[in-house]
């Protein structure tokens, strides 16, 4: 009983964990790259043209999978925020600080795309609608997490405020994404959903659920390699450790 | 379906390889922004593990 607690938080240790993401990153990085190939392939290749927007509709293989990894990867930045805050786990902070750039990125990557598709579906490259204005609010967000983290000196202390925030900001999540039920949008609403059937055609859904898998994997891939980083500049390995 | 009509992609050109160009240079940049990252952090432990067997 006593080994198993103990194999349980053995990589709550920022030393054991900093190996294990070491071997973890190819068993993500790899499968990630394999699908977005094929995703890009069925996508841009395979996938028909859609009746009502014409090819212009092909954006949404990046701009739904650049937009929901923004919404997912900061409910996971507060979730560990929350918990390295309250369980003082230095690891779950750091794993939160990680999360927040590859989170920003890809909240910013969801308004440009989107813009991008905005201009020759709605004719505008922005507006300041529900979707959107609650998006830019995300993107807000992120960088306050990481400007407030990087403000201040000591790190456990810039880990709690960061968390504080996280946690406050979660709100918007459920937000952006009931934003297009709630209120008259321009934007359009869910394709993909969880309770009715889906509103897309196998050959259009195929490549978005593949590019969404390989955005996923992606990310779990570079928050690893980046959580290293963070263990290794918090001087968190012994020398002896600081192989590999 | 030839070469050109697929880069032309209905007119839409601007907008799809657009939005397909932010997404590579954002998460290729990404990649190699940590690539770099990992690479100091690795020559910063190599000097400390050399001062470290030098103390010891």
């Amino acid at each position: 009983m006593t080994q198993l607690k103990i194999n349980c938080y053995k990589y709550a240790s920022p030393a054991k964990f900093y190996v294990l993401a070491g071997k973890l990153i190819p068993w993500f990085a790899l499968p990630a790259g394999i699908l977005f190939f094929l995703g890009l392939y069925l996508g841009l290749f395979v996938a028909p043209t859609d009746f009502q927007q014409g090819e212009a509709y092909r954006v949404i293989f990046v701009h739904v999978p650049a937009a929901w990894m923004g919404m997912f990867l900061y409910i996971l930045m507060a979730f560990y925020a929350a918990l390295g805050w309250a369980f003082n786990a230095r690891v779950s902070s750091m794993m939160a600080s990680s999360l927040s750039v590859t989170g920003a990125m890809f909240t910013g990557l969801s308004l440009l795309t989107g813009s991008l598709w905005g201009r020759p579906t709605w004719g505008t490259w922005w507006v300041w609608d529900a979707r959107n204005t609650s998006t830019l609010i995300l993107l807000f967000l992120y960088i306050g997490f990481i400007a407030l983290q990087s403000a201040i000196e000591d790190s456990r202390r810039a880990d709690r405020a960061g968390a504080v925030l996280a946690l406050v900001g979660v709100v918007n999540v459920p937000i952006i994404y009931f934003s297009v039920q709630w209120w008259n949008t321009l934007h359009q609403g869910a394709t993909i959903r969880i309770i009715d059937d889906t509103t897309m055609a196998g050959s259009m859904l195929a490549p978005l659920l593949i590019m969404i898998a390989a955005c996923w994997l992606y990310s779990v891939a570079v928050v690893l390699a980046r959580v290293r980083c963070i263990i290794a500049e918090r001087e968190e390995l012994r020398p002896t450790e600081a192989v590999a | 379906m030839n070469w050109y009509e697929f880069f032309f992609m209905g007119g839409y050109a601007l907008y799809i390889w657009g939005a397909y160009a932010v997404t590579f240079v954002a998460m290729g940049g990404e990649v190699i922004l940590l690539i770099r990252r990992q690479k100091a952090v690795r020559d910063h432990m190599q000097t400390f593990r050399s001062i470290h067997e030098v103390e010891t």
